[in-house]
């Protein structure tokens, strides 16, 4: 079990530099030039862009730019913003508390309430129960968040008047809470799908059979047989799920002006801010990384057949 | 337990991840909120607030508040009065003696003397410096050693800037240029104290100026609270006890925010909620051009459209759009209609002139056939008109533009668009002179003067001069007018030279863009500057 933590984190060394390479050339071959975007409609002189390019060592060649990049990340040195002269770790740290909170309530919210809603429906398969989370679950899978996001401001801080439209203080618990359940709401919906059928399927199986023949207690048949078992397929989506949560909020954060990592993506791609892309993909394909090899791991725990060498 | 084993390692699996993404939260300044303090939308400008860096409205809100310069452009007329300034006096249009006001002081104290105007305008001219406003200081003697336009720059001082006492320095520019004075109004102009020089970093991080309000905190992207100075030596003090202002990234966000009552003060209401804007806040919202205007450019590099003749073309085309329904439909009147080459903040005393355009601005479809048909046709028989699809929703308006091009002409195919992926790609086009039709192109004033529409634009080789067009009798008013120590008579001169422009259509214009706010029940005085930028400190809160 350790050799195999240990093989997977020498794995991650390949990918990571692989990934980082990708993003590094996928932003390098977008047109235009992110130093005279700068200037906007402004004239500028080619002696002033040539002397910020060459201050951030944008024009030496590709390969030199990544390797300098490389040789930087272990002393979390991410590069620098052009425009505002910041460090990108320094503007990275700013919004990554913000996104870290919002992830933790949304993913919170989808484990609690998306497996909840999977087990109920699961084990009423077919009754009036099931067929009423079939009904939520669709609407939350075809409703846009965007629309839900409008939704939920308008019903709950315009009319109710329950908590602001927006979020006042980006590191208050409470006030996250509705962007936070509306980004939850399409994960949701898929946890509660994909739990409930996990939990039809295996009311069925033999070893079912075999725990309620034994005459174990209802309580412990569900919570160490048929959840242990039923849970694999939720865990596989809820590893790849964090990353989606943490860059996919960028229409929620938006609609609750809250000052994540999502709008920092956006930002530095419409200007072609190339080092903050980066950086930012970069600490994501880490984070990824990482949740991917936790998820392998529980599979270890849930089900025992499972063996890590 | 085998179970127990495998879930230690998790555990320490997941306390590696946690320690590799380990991220120090800090906590927001949150002070209490005194009275009279009002709450306005803002966005996280792009570059550091220094003076002469900052060329965007959102910076431009900040340095408005905490500093003052030599001149300060009337809200209301646009016209430079003395601020700093006790005098500014020339005698041949090319040496300036500028004398400033006793008693000024930056917020921390230091005194406010000549060498903190020169020190400033020579960081901001300096190549290494990176100053975005830098071309601000091209009139100015030594400009070209201390910014060429290649190489290194070869001094670090502007040769042209003297410290004659305290109160007292000299300007010498490199030609004639009359309403040099009037130029002093903007803020990349402004003096910096020695705690600039001396501690950037800190500086940048809160900085401090001369204006009526000081820099309380400031949280890069999320909020900077301004708070009245109770010492400024000015007359014009604050009216309010400060301003907060709260970054924003969609501004449908702010509005919903002002309607619920969490914000006092919305500068850039959402075209998607014109139609409500009426029933939302009655009188309490604010729609006048600002100092930018949209104009269709063209590729004078391309014989096509420079030989003989394609002034009717160009003219016709100007002729074949509809402005006013464009405007009404597509951008719900947040532009205005554009009648000459300048912008209604200049007003009638500084040049804008309502109709200069004339005929040539009017939409008629029949002339607009004429005129096309007399200078031998569009070239190739159709044009594309180039904009970049990134930002400004430009596509709307180009289409637009085409479909009345179209009709008038009665030509499915006379007009198409032509969109570019990236404004960065659709300048480095430019530059690359690659256009070979029209092109969009926009002018947002430096300073409220004829000069600044018309020479960056139109002169030969100007710095924004992006379709190279090039015109004797343009250039010899311009420098006429340059030349001219009487005001009126220098606009005038710069007039002729705009009725140039219209003659020969070296750029189409099309419409002013308007700056809008809304504002809650607590405010009322609120203005827009001639750079549509709120007039903070005349606000009242209630």
């Amino acid at each position: 079990m350790g050799r195999y933590v240990a093989r997977r984190l020498l794995q991650m060394i390949p990918v990571f530099i692989g990934t980082t390479l990708l993003i590094f050339l996928m932003m390098y071959a977008l047109p235009g030039d992110p130093v005279r975007a700068l200037y906007g409609e402004q004239s500028v002189d080619p002696s002033q862009i040539a002397a910020i390019k060459a201050e951030y060592g944008l024009d030496k060649p590709l390969w030199q730019q990544y390797v300098n990049y490389l040789a930087g990340l272990p002393q979390g040195d991410f590069g620098t913003q052009i425009a505002s002269r910041r460090p990108v770790a320094e503007v990275i740290s700013e919004a990554f508390p913000v996104t870290v909170r919002l992830t933790i309530i949304a993913f919170v919210f989808t484990v609690l309430v998306g497996v909840s809603l999977g087990i109920l429906s699961g084990m009423r398969a077919g009754k009036k129960t099931d067929t009423g989370v079939l009904v939520l679950t669709l609407a939350l899978i075809s409703v846009p968040s965007f629309v839900l996001g409008f939704l939920f401001q308008w019903l709950f801080a315009m009319q109710l008047g329950w908590t602001t439209p927006t979020v006042q203080d980006s590191m208050n618990f409470s006030q996250l809470f509705l962007p936070a359940v509306v980004l939850a709401s399409l994960s949701l919906a898929y946890v509660a799908r994909l739990t409930r059928t996990s939990i039809a399927e295996n009311l069925r199986a033999d070893y079912m059979r075999t725990a309620v023949a034994k005459g174990l207690p209802r309580r412990r048949i569900i919570s160490m047989h048929l959840m242990r078992n039923s849970m694999i397929p939720v865990v596989t989506f809820l590893g790849i799920d964090i990353g989606n949560l943490m860059t996919g909020a960028i229409v929620t954060e938006g609609i609750f002006n809250v000052q994540g990592i999502g709008n920092l993506v956006y930002q530095a791609l419409s200007r072609r801010e190339g080092a903050t892309v980066v950086g930012i993909v970069t600490v994501m394909v880490l984070i990824y990384l990482f949740v991917n090899l936790i998820v392998d791991l529980l599979y270890a725990v849930l089900d025992p057949r499972i063996r890590y060498a | 337990m085998r179970g127990g084993t495998h879930a230690r390692w998790v555990v320490g699996a997941v306390a590696v991840a946690l320690a590799a993404t380990a991220c120090g939260s800090e906590s927001s300044g949150g002070s209490a909120d005194a009275g009279a303090v009002l709450s306005a939308s803002w966005g996280d400008p792009q570059n550091p607030l220094e003076p002469a860096n900052t060329n965007e409205v959102q910076g431009g809100k900040v340095l408005d508040m905490i500093f003052r310069g030599l001149k300060r452009y009337d809200p209301e007329t646009g016209a430079a009065e003395n601020m700093l300034a006790e005098s500014i006096e020339t005698s041949d249009s090319q040496n300036f003696t500028i004398k400033i006001k006793d008693g000024w002081t930056f917020s921390n104290g230091e005194k406010v003397t000549a060498r903190s105007f020169v020190d400033a305008w020579n960081y901001g001219a300096s190549l290494k410096n990176n100053q975005r406003n830098a071309y601000f200081f091209g009139y100015i003697e030594g400009y070209d050693k201390v910014h060429p336009d290649s190489g290194e720059q070869t001094a670090d001082k502007l040769s042209g800037l003297k410290v004659v006492d305290e109160l007292t320095f000299t300007v010498k520019l490199t030609q004639k240029f009359s309403t040099f004075p009037d130029t002093l109004g903007y803020n990349a102009y402004a003096p910096l104290p020695r705690a600039f020089f001396e501690d950037h970093d800190a500086w940048v991080a809160k900085p401090v100026g001369n204006g009526p309000y000081l820099v309380d905190s400031y949280t890069k992207g999320s909020q900077i609270s301004l708070r009245r100075w109770e010492e400024y030596p000015g007359d014009d003090k604050a009216q309010n006890g400060g301003v907060d202002l709260k970054v924003y990234t969609d501004n449908n966000t702010a509005y919903t925010d002002l309607l619920a009552g969490n914000l006092d003060l919305v500068d850039d209401v959402p075209a998607a909620q014109l139609k409500n804007v009426k029933k939302d806040l009655g009188d309490r919202y604010l729609n006048t051009p600002a100092g930018i205007l949209q104009t269709l450019a063209f590729p004078y590099y391309d014989k096509a459209w420079n030989k003989p003749g394609m002034e009717k073309v160009r003219t016709g085309l100007s002729r074949a759009i509809d402005r006013k329904q464009i405007t009404e439909t597509i951008f719900h009147k947040t532009r205005t209609p554009a009648t000459d080459w300048t912008s209604p903040v200049l007003g009638k005393d500084g040049g804008f002139r309502d109709g200069l355009c004339g005929d040539a601005c009017e939409y008629d479809p029949e002339a607009a056939k004429k005129l096309i048909k007399e200078g031998g046709g569009l070239p190739g028989g159709r044009v594309t008109i180039t904009f970049n699809a990134d930002t400004g929703s430009h596509k709307d308006w180009v289409e637009a533009v085409c479909n009345s091009i179209n009709n008038a002409l009665d030509n499915e195919r006379a007009c198409t668009a032509g969109p570019v992926g990236t404004f960065a790609d659709f300048r480095s086009r430019i530059t690359q002179r690659k256009m070979s039709g029209p092109f969009r192109a926009g002018w947002q004033m430096d300073y409220p003067l004829i000069q600044n529409f018309l020479q960056p634009l139109y002169y030969t080789n100007a710095s924004s001069n992006d379709g190279k067009w090039s015109n004797e009798k343009f250039d010899d008013l311009v420098d006429r007018a340059n030349r001219e120590s009487d005001p009126a008579k220098a606009v005038e001169l710069f007039q002729q030279a705009e009725e140039v422009v219209r003659d020969n259509m070296a750029a189409i214009p099309l419409w002013y863009q308007n700056g809008s706010a809304g504002w809650s029940e607590r405010l009322s005085g609120v203005k827009l500057n001639p750079f549509s930028v709120p007039v903070y400190h005349e606000i009242k809160v209630s």
